[in-house]
């Protein structure tokens, strides 16, 4: 009898649901050099080429957006890693040596380049140290990009996926592969791997410490995702109990389900407007399930992990397009590439604090070849006249301006060329900076739209990042300043006739719901696999009952007092 | 085969931006092309290469050509290295 048997871990209750199947590990840190033996030479020689290829790309993403700001120093770093990658000598030894010594490319590609680095190092003059750290940087993106070959055809449907921490690329990896749960030893309620977990509707659990070393490669998982349970090799009556509690699952979501054609009304007549939020091109049928009020929210940053390179303007156009036509008559607000912070690239930039740093509309203004591609791409999708246009990460007047002028630039362009696109596509912006809450009425006055996304917003507002641990406790999404805030910004933007809504995590928190709507908040967009529930909930609440909750809310000065007022409300109707 | 001793003028010395350009020069012809300090014999061509040479300003190296276009290869680096790599 193994003592692992039974044991329950606890972690962070991040998507819900239950599940059950093997623990698949992913462990990148751990995976070692093979110095494994092969036979079929032709397919080593094939894989190397292909990870050189795919590392290439790679490079040319990460420092295509950045060339112009890097300075030379690093710029020209990254045009002697583009060149190592095409380098005759080294293709040409590493070739031969796969041929003469028929071991794995990983081992050779390790070998032959770290000859090099340890060159540099026994050099005596500091930026020759600096120098191999580079070295050491391309040498592992070839591994990595080897690896991942082998990682891909390892990883199959009815795993559940147990890693250290989960990675916007590697997300792209595992919802190929139809995954069907999440372990992870970091992370919390907001990272990134929770949000696609909950859009998926893949039960995750989170934070779990040392998950990674306890649960073993096969072993049978339980993961609740309701209470952020993880069961390593449960007994036959376990397994049972589990097994009714998905069924009942099951029942209670067919009766959600019909609530499909129904509207998100409050029991007084209150519609509210609820859409879904569009995270991979992939979810678009659960969104149709749902049936929303259109699409509040596509994440395109996404698209640079689905694609390899740049997604072009014709590539982007199909994607939007075909999302515009699938959701007409309703609409769809496209959010320009949020790039930066915790997502997608510049992680290979090395910016000290990425949160405070180049990304959103900071990154696009800088780039406006990518910029102009991406709003010329989705105005030609237009044509139907259901796509309206966001800009995220908002601090100033001066980049709206901007944006606008860009987007009638663009409109000019295509004009000339003769393509079709709505004249009148209203465009918004996000907010999720303080400034730009305090600024809602005057940016209000300059767009169509504005939509509230809470994740930055708090985390902003409250000075928590909310991806350490340390601090992670304060990240308090009922914070009274974040009630008021969100009170302020609701309240100034309808004042300006401006329609306004919230994307963020928030709005699919049950608890939330009533006091947003009391708030004064319309239109909500939510996690698509989440609609249901929200749906369920608004129809079970009187409107005037959530006013008072708001107008009691907005008194509040600690978080504890909200949460409780809260928690009396939706006890009192779900009781009813 | 062409031999020429060269010395590293500029501030910065041998550095990447340096390095990148005599490995595309080199790469212009046809002749082979090797780089000669301290003992160790490092191919022109090969930018990681070039790399491991650790060339303060003031460094002495010898150069070598060998092949049918030398001549004009040996010209065109010999002259981008007493131009100090254009950061004089």
């Amino acid at each position: 009898m193994n003592s692992r048997n039974n044991v329950i871990l606890k972690g962070i209750a991040a998507a819900s649901g239950i599940t059950i199947g093997n623990a698949f590990i992913f462990s990148k840190e751990k995976e070692e050099i093979s110095q494994e033996s092969i036979e079929n030479v032709g397919e080593a020689i094939k894989n190397l080429e292909e990870a050189l290829a795919l590392s290439k790309k790679e490079l040319k993403k990460v420092f295509g957006l950045a060339i112009d700001k890097l300075g030379e120093k690093r710029a020209s770093i990254f045009e002697a890693q583009m060149m190592i990658l095409d380098d005759p000598i080294l293709l040409g030894n590493l070739k031969n040596r796969i041929k003469e010594e028929k071991k794995l490319p990983e081992y050779i590609v390790d070998d032959e380049i770290s000859k090099y680095i340890h060159l540099m190092n026994e050099a005596h003059e500091m930026y020759m140290k600096e120098r191999s750290l580079d070295i050491e940087d391309i040498k592992n993106r070839i591994i990595r990009n080897l690896k991942k070959k082998k990682w891909k055809s390892k990883i199959s449907a009815d795993v559940i996926v147990v890693t250290p921490t989960i990675s916007p690329s590697d997300t792209v990896l595992f919802t190929k592969a139809n995954v069907k749960g999440y372990v992870t030893d970091f992370g919390g309620l907001t990272s990134h791997a929770a949000i696609v977990a909950r859009s998926l509707n893949i039960p995750a659990v989170l934070g779990v410490n040392e998950a990674t070393s306890i649960i073993k490669d096969g072993d049978i998982l339980i993961v609740d995702g309701f209470h952020g349970d993880v069961i390593i090799n449960p007994d036959e009556e376990k397994i049972l109990f589990y097994k009714n509690k998905i069924n009942e699952l099951n029942l209670y979501d067919e009766k959600l389900f019909k609530l499909r054609n129904k509207p998100a009304s409050t029991i007084d007549g209150k519609e509210i407007c609820l859409r879904a939020n569009l995270d991979l091109t992939k979810e678009i049928d659960l969104i149709f399930r749902n049936n929303p009020k259109g699409i509040g929210l596509v994440r395109t940053e996404q698209l640079f992990e689905e694609y390899e390179a740049f997604p072009d303007e014709e590539e982007q156009f199909e994607v939007y397009n075909s999302i515009a036509q699938k959701i007409y008559p309703e609409n769809v607000t496209v959010r320009a590439f949020d790039i930066g912070g915790d997502k997608v690239l510049p992680v290979d930039l090395h910016e000290p604090n990425p949160f405070l740093g180049w990304r959103g509309i900071r990154l696009l203004l800088d780039n406006r070849h990518l910029f102009k591609a991406q709003i010329r791409a989705v105005l030609r999708a237009s044509q139907n006249k259901n796509i309206k246009f966001m800009a995220p990460m908002v601090t100033s007047i001066e980049e709206i301006i901007e944006t606008k002028e860009l987007i009638e630039e663009c409109k000019k362009e295509l004009k000339k060329e003769k393509k079709s696109f709505d004249n009148d596509m209203h465009f918004g912006i996000m907010i999720e900076i303080p400034a730009a809450a305090i600024l809602t009425s005057s940016f209000a006055r300059e767009v169509d739209f504005i939509s509230i996304g809470t994740n930055d917003l708090i985390q902003y507002l409250l000075a928590v990042d909310r991806g350490n641990e340390i601090v992670s406790k304060l990240y308090q999404e009922f914070h009274p300043a974040v009630i008021r805030m969100l009170a302020y910004i609701i309240k100034e933007g309808k004042a300006n006739d401006c329609k306004v809504s919230l994307c963020g995590e928030m709005g699919g928190d049950p608890l939330a719901v009533p006091l947003l709507i009391g708030l004064g908040l319309e239109i909500l967009s939510v996690s698509p696999s989440i609609v249901p529930l929200i749906k369920s909930i608004i129809r079970k609440i009187k409107y005037k009952d959530a006013l008072l909750l708001a107008d009691k809310c907005l008194t509040y000065t600690t978080e504890k007092e909200i949460i409780n007022e809260l928690n009396l409300f939706y006890n009192s109707i779900i009781e009813n | 085969m062409i031999e020429k001793k060269v010395k590293i003028i500029n501030n910065a010395g041998l550095h990447t931006r340096p390095a990148a350009t005599i490995v595309k020069l080199a790469g212009k012809y046809k002749s082979e092309f090797f780089i000669h300090k301290d003992g160790f014999n490092i191919n022109g061509k090969s930018i990681i290469g070039v790399m491991t040479i650790a060339a303060a300003k003031g460094s002495e190296l010898t150069l070598t050509f060998d092949g049918p276009d030398e001549e004009e290869a040996s010209k065109e680096l010999l002259d981008y290295f007493q131009r100090g790599f254009d950061e004089l």
